[in-house]
């Protein structure tokens, strides 16, 4: 048999293969002729047929059956053959083939060898790929070898020792006293690999760690030899001694120092040194100056060394070098929790990078964007954000708008700009956002009662614009749906209203139904949008008509809504007000809205509608007896006895259209509607909204509240500008007897859905004959809109006796809580 | 640690695939792959670090790289080593390289795999850093070299010495020989001894 050819002409032949096919023909006739070599058994050559089955290897062919092979190697006297065996030894074995175990009585010998190349080999080779079983067997002769005096042999054997104590933890204990004076080598290699084995060890175990915070005055020795010593050549890097033990040593007196006072003190010297004087031109004194900022932030370090390390990593951010620049954001995300301050200073830098061309510069850069915001810089932020979301990659903008959404629920500052920065979103990045903001959505919107007609409005413009993004799609037909009377009657406080007509209403929504871009639960959403503006529109005949074609649709839940719609026309016609009603205020903690359900009529929901749309009729009522009781469980009787200067004639009609209607949020009764069973409860839960959109922000009337025993107390109104769920009450007590009222003090209590703040009086002495008043200025705020009561005690002393007395009020006006 | 040191070439070929971690070997080629793929859209003047692909662990993991000519190194690391110092550490290896080989190219990497796998193994050992002192880790890849020499010397018949001796005067450390030629092998191994008048390149 010809001698099998060498390991460069094969490679000069692959070489000239042209096509993948011709490349596999001439390896699988290689393969054979090793094959058959091997079972030759000749000893010249299995070295180089080795070689070249490693070679095929690499190129991603089967190599197998050289496994023996390489064993037969070892066993070789020959360095060369050891050589190539132990290299297809780590290349070819691991520890889930059987052969290798057959390799441990070779290592075992090569690492008594004589030659310190053999030894070397056994180490790495032990090192790389040993298994449990092998490292226990040969951890002894390891440890031997880690207290030799040769340093090519004790960096080995301190590294294989690394492998040993990972794949058999119980050993750690083995090398401990081998470990006594490692750190007092003058060789870096060695020095260098016993810090690793220190710090495998230090990771570990906690024993461990404590006996080697010993050793920290000895490292930090060390570390100041290196900075200080000058040049030498032989570990010179660019113009640093030896950076690669510098960064090993900083790791590992990080691991000492964290949490432990002693340590962390006894390196804030070395640590502000090598912070100071490390020249930062070159990329080892950026990589040094990181490990140094890292253990800074990890250990206990006194803040002026702190506020150093921050400043060094604002440095990083404004170099020109990308990779500096990465690591510096990595490390600040790192830090953010901790020394937030700290790293706001550097938040325009930050916000630039995300306009970075480098796509991990630009992740690591939004990261740190959202752990920055905060109420102050919340506008500036989202702008930055809103206009990255705009310009980003696809993959960023899921993580982008979801970020964007958490902030902005945060930190909002006010309803308005909530909703519009969620609608760009929603129209920038509408298909990545995640499936749970679409109710989320819903609820913010039902939430900010006073911003609907804007809300719709800028959503119905949206939906004509492009009907493509899906959770847009969705929340905009679900709000037409609910507000589309107050997108048609045009009245929009915070924007030009557009003249929109009910038939371009339902014209989108249908066109929403046959559009392909729509998913199905889309279409669901504007089925059910369409049947309930059967109520709040007028044009109640074509909205039966596409409610029953679609009872037979092929899309099932659709002909079920459908069908179960139809039906709401034909037999339950009575019942379709009450159940397509508004949605109440929609509790975040609660599932999906209020979850009792008082029977109005008696008669229970189809199924098919979802839960959200069953008619919130409770929670008004509930609320309203909760306030009865808190005053003390007064009267039962409607509350509201002041008269309503402005009403129509057809008062009561309406009123009680209300009371069926039960709007907590605006717009005018809808034309046919029933009045409820219980108009007297339903009246006392009547809150919120104005009764009359009419009556503008004028002048509250005042009124007395009290009179009696000639004290007599006059309210008067101002509602407070900013913020108009408070309401402005100034007292005005006057004395219409002979006699002056002393100490008197005015008090007041409200239900408990009201705060109250009572400032302090212009005195405590009301003149007699009325020649005079005492003022006192009470700030109620009345978030929920609820109707105002207040109960009032009063103590004076008139001629010498105390006087003491309670009064209810319950005569506001009602423009004084609206 | 260091999961794995990839050397490829502008096309994906690997010219050097080292793992510190057993994976099957359809799973290697298909790393190589994958980190060819990541690495290959990466432009020139964006930072040198990326996370790892699916295969070789996802985001815990990074590919620290550098682009030399026509080949990439590419080292896959945890997070237990500093990113700036890898990238140091490969600057290091491609140094010794270029100082064993005497400006070392793609062809030095292809057919001498083997010596590049010799002196890997003199840096990294089980995926952690041996020696980064350039100087000592020639010195002991020279020392194994020349082990492995004397015993070629002792083996082979000696027409082999006839053919040193020719070439004494021409060979300067007696490994490469200095001809136009760009394959650069050495010459004491392609002619057989009957031409030892003119040795020939092809």
């Amino acid at each position: 048999m010809p001698a099998p050819i060498r390991l460069r002409e094969l490679i000069r032949t692959i070489r000239t293969a042209r096509t993948q096919a011709e490349e596999r023909e001439m390896i699988q006739k290689e393969c054979a002729a090793i094959r058959s070599s091997f079972r030759e058994e000749d000893n010249t050559y299995r070295c180089r047929n080795v070689a070249k089955l490693l070679y095929m290897h690499m190129l991603g062919y089967p190599a197998h059956f050289g496994q023996l092979e390489c064993l037969k190697l070892i066993a070789s006297q020959k360095f060369t053959d050891k050589r190539i065996g132990y290299l297809g030894a780590m290349l070819l074995l691991d520890e889930r083939q059987d052969v290798h175990l057959l390799m441990t009585n070779c290592i075992k010998n090569d690492l008594n060898h004589s030659t310190q190349y053999v030894q070397g080999l056994a180490l790495c080779t032990l090192g790389c790929m040993g298994s449990s079983e092998m490292c226990r067997d040969l951890a002894g002769e390891v440890e031997k070898l880690l207290k030799t005096s040769n340093s090519y042999l004790r960096k080995k054997a301190a590294l294989c020792a690394v492998h040993v104590i990972r794949k058999v933890p119980e050993l750690m204990e083995m090398f401990l006293p081998a470990t006594k004076n490692l750190l007092s080598e003058k060789n870096h290699g060695v020095l260098h690999t016993s810090v690793v084995l220190l710090t495998e060890m230090c990771e570990r175990s906690p024993d461990m760690l404590a006996h080697f915070r010993k050793l920290v005055p000895q490292l930090v020795r060390i570390l100041k030899n290196l900075i200080m010593s000058g040049y030498s050549p032989e570990h010179d890097v660019s113009g640093i001694s030896d950076p690669f033990l510098q960064v090993r040593i900083l790791r590992l007196l990080r691991i000492l120092g964290k949490s432990d006072d002693d340590s962390s003190e006894a390196m804030n010297d070395i640590l502000a040194q090598v912070a100071t004087n490390t020249e930062t031109s070159k990329n080892v004194g950026n990589a040094i100056l990181y490990e140094t900022v890292l253990t800074i932030m990890d250990i206990k370090s006194e803040s002026g060394l702190r506020v150093l390390a921050i400043n060094i990593l604002g440095r990083f951010l404004l170099n020109n070098d990308k990779n500096i620049r990465y690591v510096a954001l990595t490390s600040l995300l790192k830090t953010v929790q901790t020394d937030h301050n700290a790293v706001q200073r550097h938040r325009s830098t930050i916000v630039d990078c995300l306009k970075d061309l480098d796509v991990s510069i630009k992740r690591r850069a939004m990261e740190l964007s959202f752990a920055l915001v905060n109420g102050n810089n919340i506008r500036g932020m989202m702008k930055e954000l809103l206009y990255f979301l705009d310009s980003c990659d696809p993959e960023f903008k899921a993580d982008c708008a979801s970020g964007v959404f958490l902030a902005a629920e945060k930190y909002a500052p006010s309803k308005r700009w909530h909703i519009d920065t969620i609608m760009r979103v929603l129209t920038t990045a509408g298909s990545y956002v995640r499936d749970d903001s679409v109710p989320n959505l819903i609820q913010l919107i039902t939430n900010s009662v006073e911003m609907h007609a804007y809300t719709v409005q800028r959503l119905y413009k949206a939906l004509l614009d492009d009907i493509s993004q899906q959770p847009l799609v969705q929340v905009a037909s679900w709000c037409i749906g609910e507000y589309g009377d107050l997108l048609v009657s045009g009245q929009c406080e915070e924007e030009e209203p557009i003249q929109v007509s009910e038939d371009e209403v339902l014209d989108v929504l249908e066109g929403l139904l046959v559009s392909n871009l729509s998913a199905p639960v889309t279409r669901g959403y504007s089925l059910t949008a369409i049947m309930k503006l059967s109520t709040r529109f007028s044009s109640v005949n074509r909205i039966k008509k596409v409610v029953s074609i679609y009872g037979s649709s092929i899309d099932v839940e659709l002909q079920q809504r459908a069908v179960e719609y139809n039906a709401l026309f034909k037999k339950y016609d009575h019942m379709r007000p009450a159940l397509l009603e508004r949605m109440p205020i929609m509790e975040k903690s609660a599932s999906n809205g209020p979850t009792e359900i008082v029977q109005t009529n008696g008669e229970t929901e189809p199924s098919v509608v979802e839960p959200k749309h069953l008619p919130p009729v409770t929670q008004p009522v509930n609320q309203a007896n909760d306030l009865l009781d808190l005053l003390g469980g007064n009267d039962v009787v409607p509350v509201i006895q002041t008269t309503m200067p402005t009403k129509p004639a057809s008062a009561g009609g309406e009123l009680l259209d209300l009371l069926g209607d039960l709007s907590l949020s605006g717009g005018p009764a809808p034309a046919s509607s029933v009045p409820t069973s219980q108009p007297s409860f339903l009246m006392d839960g009547l809150s919120s909204q104005p009764l009359f959109n009419d009556i503008a922000a004028a002048a509250i009337p005042p009124m007395t509240a009290y009179n009696k025993n000639g004290l007599k107390i006059d309210f008067t109104f101002e509602r407070a500008n900013p913020n108009p769920n408070i309401a402005v009450i100034t007292i005005h007590a006057s004395n219409s007897t002979e006699a002056d009222m002393t100490d008197f003090v005015f008090q007041a209590a409200v239900p408990k859905t009201f705060q109250l703040q009572l400032l302090s009086p212009s005195s405590n002495v009301v003149p007699a004959l009325n020649q005079g008043t005492v003022t006192q200025v009470i700030r109620v705020l009345n978030p929920q809109k609820q109707q105002l009561r207040m109960r009032i005690k009063l103590t004076y002393t008139l001629k010498g006796s105390p006087v003491q007395d309670l009064a209810e009020v319950n005569n506001f006006p009602p423009q004084s809580w609206q | 640690m260091i999961k794995a040191i990839l050397i490829f070439n502008n096309h994906g070929k690997p010219r050097l695939s080292k793992f510190y971690e057993h994976y099957n070997e359809d799973i290697e080629q298909q790393i190589i792959r994958e980190t060819f793929h990541l690495v290959s859209k990466r432009d020139e003047n964006v930072c040198n670090f990326l996370e790892g692909g699916m295969l070789i662990g996802g985001s815990d993991y990074k590919l620290i790289y550098r682009h030399y000519a026509t080949l990439y190194f590419v080292f896959c690391v945890d997070s237990s080593e500093s990113e700036l110092g890898i990238l140091d550490l490969i600057q290091v290896f491609v140094e010794t390289l270029d100082k064993c080989f005497e400006n070392v190219c793609e062809l030095d990497l292809i057919f001498h795999v083997d010596k590049v796998h010799n002196i890997l193994a003199e840096m990294v050992m089980g995926g952690m850093v041996l020696e980064t002192n350039m100087n000592e880790i020639i010195t002991q890849v020279d020392a194994q070299n020349k082990m492995e020499k004397s015993e070629v010397r002792l083996t082979l018949p000696v027409h082999y010495f006839y053919l040193s001796v020719y070439q004494a005067g021409q060979v300067d450390t007696g490994r490469y020989c200095r001809s136009a030629c760009s394959c650069r092998i050495s010459c004491k191994e392609h002619e057989p001894p009957g031409n030892a008048q003119k040795h020939q390149h092809w």
